[in-house]
């Protein structure tokens, strides 16, 4: 189990040959990366991701934990980033290795929903005009509902 | 002495990203309430509970939550990752 929080830019590809490599036993490997995506008029500037460094990570490691007591994953890596991305910018990836690919991608699809809404990190969307703090989905609260 | 944390528009409402205070209330709710008596800042950062959210400690918390002997008390907008 690994879990980091940055503010550098990642190479994905790089990573999940790296996580691919300490996956002994695994016959499925499944991995989520998120993107900085641009608003639909076309204007962002930049995002901005504030944490709460002082809890981030133990608030990841208690999401990775709980997926490796759900499922016999293998390996499961988490990564985000915080600071300021450029439109396009990977903001984080979550991996997990199991076995069969159903544990992979239920823990995957649990890691994503507790990430969303019970990791301390904060968006906000910068456009020339102003800067927005990006709200929270009551479908990402619901989402958690079915675990 | 307890110290308060604010982060993403919280923070930027109240115009602190911290502070230390000296307090008496027994639960996180009680502490808001005693938060908006201070002034319009205060209240109109803490205006809607349903948009708080707040971990003791480093830890996520509901606000009926016991403050009991807590160091650290953070309070924020539902959260955003992912």
């Amino acid at each position: 189990m690994e879990v980091r929080v940055q503010s550098e830019p990642f190479d994905m590809g790089a990573e999940l040959t790296r996580f691919a490599a300490q996956t002994e036993g695994a016959g499925a490997i499944v991995s989520f990366s998120g993107i900085t995506r641009d608003l639909a008029s076309g204007d962002l500037t930049r995002m901005v991701i504030e944490h709460y460094p002082e809890m981030t990570e133990k608030a990841l490691t208690k999401i990775a934990e709980e997926a490796t007591a759900r499922w016999s994953l293998t390996q499961c890596f988490i990564l985000h980033r915080y600071g300021e991305m450029a439109p396009g910018d990977p903001i984080m990836m979550v991996a997990t290795a199991a076995r069969h690919r159903a544990e992979a991608f239920a823990a995957a699809e649990f890691l994503m929903d507790y990430l969303k809404s019970r990791a301390p990190f904060w968006k906000k969307e910068v456009t020339a005009t102003g800067e927005t703090w990006v709200a929270a989905r009551d479908e990402d609260e619901t989402a958690l509902n079915r675990w | 002495m307890v110290n308060l944390r604010y982060f993403a528009w919280l923070r930027e409402r109240v115009g602190t990203a911290h502070e230390e205070i000296e307090t008496e209330a027994e639960t996180v709710a009680d502490l808001i309430e005693e938060l908006k008596a201070r002034d319009e800042a205060y209240a109109f950062a803490f205006s809607d509970v349903t948009a708080i959210r707040a971990a003791v400690d480093q830890e996520l918390v509901d606000l009926d939550a016991p403050l009991g002997g807590a160091r650290e008390v953070a309070f924020f907008p539902p959260m955003t990752g992912g």
